[in-house]
């Protein structure tokens, strides 16, 4: 469905114009096991991964681990492309990683909804 | 001009120091040289300082270039990559070079493909910018499979593949570089161990007490240190298996790293017949002994000194810039004060200068806080500071290193120095800064471009600042600065407004903020943003929001559960690693085997981490997997504590009249009757209350939110606004009541006023203190307002209302409300796009 691509963002976009054509695409459900604003928890490949739905339809990810105290961000509170960690507060923006003040951006991943369902590229 | 035309710059080395200087002369005059550049490494160039981020796997490696290949086509640039210089034939006026073998060490002595065909490019004007190779030590066995070092990009990459298939691993040096190698291996799953052969840390930058003192945070942080440990052999069958150290013990690893300092690379100026010392000697002008040679970075030796520090190095290319563009002939580089700061996630640490007194007359002053880790020190001398070290807080480390390196003159107190200054004021004033000081020492911006930021560019905050000129968007520690800077150069000191907004993301005040959501009938956190934010939705201020929300309308409010704190979405308090406690409500603190019983039975089934008695009078299992809360609730039967949410909590109770000889009233009927009357009122903040049988407050109820104290006479007082925990407060009187009903009435009317009219987050101490007890006393006693029986229905209403959240146990409210992390099977699939 072609509404559904428009997740399909400017960091994708950067990814193909570094010439990589292909990726592994893993499938982690329909969109609604995500509930509209907040994140879940996903393990690929023993890597737990935060997947993110904000209520603007946009999807993030990220590592689940807070660089700072391992806080799981999945169950943090999300909006305006970002997540405030669950333990010690620390903001990071969902598409870059980054953290003001912390000089240890979050790994993010491209995440996507196709045909209704959450498709996350491993990289 | 054509390229033919111009004059021609080679520039040996295609690192930080050789780029930088490029940009720097293209800054001056893009026509002056046709360029033509060597980097040995078959790269752009990169930012080698953020390597650590690349290693503890918090940045990918493509993320750190700073010139990408397209960067040297686009500006008409040569670039040789991946081919190293061998020798400058000045007879000639060529530099000749040689590509590399693809996996050789960019750095090594050798390396050159030997069969390759040389190439050459002649020059008016060279430019060595060689850098630096890393020290190894003279160990046996170095060459074998699973020693690295760690310098470049490859050794990143290796180091990261190695470190996949070991299970321990070792860095030979304990100064900043080991240190953050030694962080970033941590999280390639291996256990660390850093070896220094001195009996300290980072011997150079800290005196004993602060390496004392970084060795204990590395170590909480998982890092294993052994001081006083030379290495003297490194044995195993062909890899790497284990260390022996000169006092004739050894160690087993699976990997080594060896950081243990710096050498720079100077073969080429040698092998050119250039003066070499300890680096490539350079006069102030960057210019080495041939005039049309110049040097710059870490190979330099400037006035009998090496810098390993990229400060230094960009003062160095841009007086060099100045002198061979002829804009400044005369431009001189001076020399550097250098002051560090190590980027060990977790561990803050900025020194300068001197660690300890050299003088007699030196002063020194030192603040120790150990139990959080904090070790501060000054060394003065004149009145000018010479040195300092910060570890565990380093919010002045900026105005230091400023003062440090403008040797300006230190202010009396010199606390001010440590904590920053007691009146607000700042230590120190940056009118009195030359334009050219650095005020932002990771990007390099200086006073005077800051000032040209503010009054042509018109930046008005330190965001705006950092947009427009990189400044504080490094390590953030010369924000203040900039602020100053701001109220200095912008004109009038603006305060910030937004320490009255009620919710960070919206600029209106609480009255403000309720008239809004009035006007537009707004029901829901997602509504609010879409009406008063443009739908652009902030993190922090959904709670908040939900919190006014609820107040605002009883009945009506659409609970959105994204805009809840995790602990209110899953009824449970989250712990440090991510699982949760649960703290099931006692009444009055008094329980019955049968509930002791239920309660060790779920602990048991569930594996709680611990069960411990709180300081609320019940008990607190640990540590539960989030999945398992649903059954943990059903199976103990018991209703929700609410030890987990801003609501009321407990209300503690002594042994009151049935047994203790001093009880006038009976505490635990009341205390049982408050708790089960407002379990579950939500409010701005928690509110804690307790129930005394007697003035001899066993229960503290004078310093809880709510107390109430029996008295002779069968009377109980009203306590209002106590606190003991991070406040301590005594309670006000509010009132002295005749029965236990009067009580519940009196303390249900306090709490909807509090609810109505405390701001976020503001506990009772703080809401009656702002206030004013007599003000409370006019309204809630003697309703002046007149409105007392409002207040009384409504906490009714709000009481009526009560839900046990647990019962979600049975109807989960969101999918996968307490689901386990979900386990996805990977396989292969072509690219969707196309
Ligand atoms: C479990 C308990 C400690 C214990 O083992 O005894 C506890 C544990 C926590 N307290 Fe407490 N407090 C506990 C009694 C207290 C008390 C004593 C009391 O209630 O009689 C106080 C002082 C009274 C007070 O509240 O002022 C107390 C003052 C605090 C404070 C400081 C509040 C303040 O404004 O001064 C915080 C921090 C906060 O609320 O922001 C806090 C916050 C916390 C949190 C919830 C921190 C957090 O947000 O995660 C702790 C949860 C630990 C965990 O991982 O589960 N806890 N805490 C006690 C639970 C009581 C209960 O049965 O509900
Ligand atoms: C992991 C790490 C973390 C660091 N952290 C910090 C920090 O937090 N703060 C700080 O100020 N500094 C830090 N540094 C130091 C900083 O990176 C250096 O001071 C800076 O890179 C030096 O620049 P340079 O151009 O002199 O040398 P380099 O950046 O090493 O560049 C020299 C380049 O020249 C190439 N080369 C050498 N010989 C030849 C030849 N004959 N022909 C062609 N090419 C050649 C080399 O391969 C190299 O690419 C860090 C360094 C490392 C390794
Ligand atoms: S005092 Fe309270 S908040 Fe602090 S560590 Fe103990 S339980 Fe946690
Ligand atoms: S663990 Fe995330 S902010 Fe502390």
């Amino acid at each position: 469905m072609n509404t559904d691509m428009t997740t399909f963002d400017e960091r994708a976009e950067r990814r193909w114009a570094n010439g990589k054509t292909s990726w592994r695409s893993v499938d982690l459900g329909s969109v609604e096991v995500i509930p509209p604003g907040e994140g879940r928890t996903f393990v690929v490949q023993q890597t737990e991964i935060a997947v993110f739905r904000q209520r603007d339809g946009q999807l993030f990810a990220v590592d689940n681990h807070c660089p700072h105290r391992g806080g799981p961000l999945a169950d943090g509170i999300v909006g305006g492309g970002t997540v405030i960690c669950p333990l010690h507060a620390r903001k990071f923006d969902l598409a870059t990683g980054r953290c003001q003040g912390e000089e240890m951006p979050l790994r993010t991943y491209l995440v996507r909804v196709v045909n209704h369902r959450i498709l996350l590229e491993l990289p | 001009m054509t390229r033919e035309q111009r004059e021609r710059l080679v520039v040996i080395g295609n690192g930080m120091a050789g780029t930088r200087v490029v940009e720097e002369i293209l800054q001056r005059d893009v026509h002056r040289f046709a360029i033509t550049m060597f980097g040995a490494e078959p790269y752009g160039n990169y930012n080698r300082i953020l390597l650590s981020n690349v290693l503890n796997g918090s940045q990918r490696s493509e993320e750190i270039f700073l010139n990408p290949l397209n960067w040297y086509s686009k500006k008409g640039i040569q670039l040789h990559a991946g081919v190293k210089a061998l020798y400058i034939d000045r007879q000639r006026r060529v530099v000749v070079g040689q590509p590399m073998r693809t996996t050789a060490a960019a750095y090594g002595l050798d390396g050159c493909e030997q069969t390759a065909p040389r190439c050459e490019a002649p020059y008016d004007k060279v430019i060595i910018a060689t850098g630096s190779r890393p020290f190894v030590p003279p160990i046996e066995g170095k060459e074998k499979t699973g020693v690295f070092q760690f310098r470049t990009i490859d050794d990143c990459d290796q180091i990261a593949a190695y470190a996949a298939q070991c299970r321990t691993a070792v860095v030979i040096g304990g100064g900043l570089l080991g240190l953050e190698a030694a962080r970033g291996l941590l999280t390639h799953g291996v256990e660390v161990t850093v070896l220094e052969a001195l009996p300290q840390l980072m011997a150079a930058q800290l005196d004993a007490e602060a390496a004392a003192l970084l060795k204990e945070a590395m170590e909480q942080m998982g890092v294993q240190v052994l001081l006083e440990k030379v290495s003297t052999h490194i044995f195993g069958d062909g890899r790497v298996s284990g260390l022996q150290f000169a006092d004739g013990s050894s160690f087993a690893t699976d990997m080594v790293v060896i950081s243990a300092g710096i050498r720079p690379i100077v073969e080429i100026a040698t092998d050119s017949g250039l003066t070499v010392e300890k680096g490539i000697v350079c006069d102030d002008q960057m210019r080495t002994s041939d005039p049309n040679i110049f040097s710059v970075g870490e190979c330099v030796q400037h006035r009998g000194v090496l810098y390993g520090l990229v400060d230094p190095i960009w003062e160095q290319a841009a007086t060099l810039a100045e002198v061979i563009t002829d804009r400044n002939p005369d431009a001189a580089y001076t020399g550097s004060k250098l002051a560090t700061k190590l980027k060990v996630m977790g561990v803050q640490l900025a020194s300068m200068g001197a660690t300890k007194a050299m003088h007699p007359d030196d002063e020194v002053v030192v603040y120790r806080e150990p139990s959080r880790g904090v070790y501060k020190k000054l060394v003065i001398r004149e009145n000018t500071l010479i040195g300092a070290i910060l570890l565990g807080e380093t919010d002045t480390a900026g105005v230091l290193t400023q003062m440090f390196t403008l040797e300006s003159a230190l202010p009396e107190r010199r606390a001010d120095l440590l904590f920053g200054s007691s009146s607000g004021a700042p230590i120190l004033s940056v009118f009195d800064l030359p334009d050219h000081a650095q005020i932002c020492n990771c990007n390099g911006v200086s006073k005077g471009c800051i000032k040209e930021a503010i009054q042509v560019g018109k930046c008005k905050s330190v965001t705006q600042l950092g947009a427009h000129t990189k400044a504080g968007t490094g390590c953030g520690s010369c924000k203040s600065l900039m602020l100053q800077l701001l109220e200095v150069y912008a004109g009038e000191v603006v305060e910030d407004p937004s320490e009255h907004y009620y919710v960070p993301g919206m600029p209106l005040t609480k009255p403000e903020l309720i008239a809004a959501i009035r006007a537009f009938s707004l029901k829901s956190v997602s509504a609010v943003f879409l009406t008063l934010a443009n739908g652009k939705e902030d993190p922090g201020s959904k709670a908040g929001l939900a919190s006014l929300l609820k107040s605002l309308w009883p009945h009506e409010y659409e609970d959105e559960r994204d805009a809840r704190f995790i602990n209110d979405r899953v009824h449970a308090n989250i712990q440090r690693d991510g699982t949760f406690s649960v703290i099931p409500r006692i009444y009055g603190g008094v329980t019955s085997a049968a509930e002791l019983k239920k309660i060790a039975e779920v602990a048991e089934k569930y594996q709680a981490k611990m069960v411990k008695f709180t300081g609320g009078q019940r008990i607190d299992l640990l540590g539960f997997k989030k999945a398992d809360l649903p059954a943990i609730w059903q199976e103990l039967g018991m209703p929700s504590g609410h030890a987990y949410t801003k609501a009321f909590r407990t209300c503690k109770s002594c042994v009151g009249t049935d047994f203790c000889r001093y009880g006038l009233g009976d505490s635990i009927a009341l205390s049982q009757k408050i708790e089960r009357r407002f379990q579950g009122v939500e409010s701005p903040h928690k509110m804690k209350l307790a129930t005394a049988g007697c003035p001899r407050n066993c229960s503290e109820a004078y310093v809880k939110d709510l107390g109430a104290v029996a008295i002779e006479g069968g009377q109980w007082e009203l306590y209002i606004g106590g606190a003991a925990g991070g406040s301590v407060r005594k309670g006000d009187l509010l009132c002295t009541v005749n029965t236990h009903e009067e009580v519940l009435t009196m303390m249900g009317r306090f709490m909807q006023y509090y609810r109505e009219n405390g701001k976020y987050l503001e506990r009772t101490y703080g809401f009656v203190e702002r206030l004013g007890i007599d003000t409370l006393r006019d309204v809630l006693v003697r309703d002046t307002e007149g409105i007392c029986a409002r207040l009384d229905e409504e906490i009714a209403a709000a009481v009526a209302a009560y839900k046990d959240p647990w019962a979600e146990a049975t109807a989960p409210v969101t999918a996968g409300q307490f689901s386990a992390p979900v386990e996805v099977q990977v396989r292969e699939r072509e690219a969707v796009h196309a």
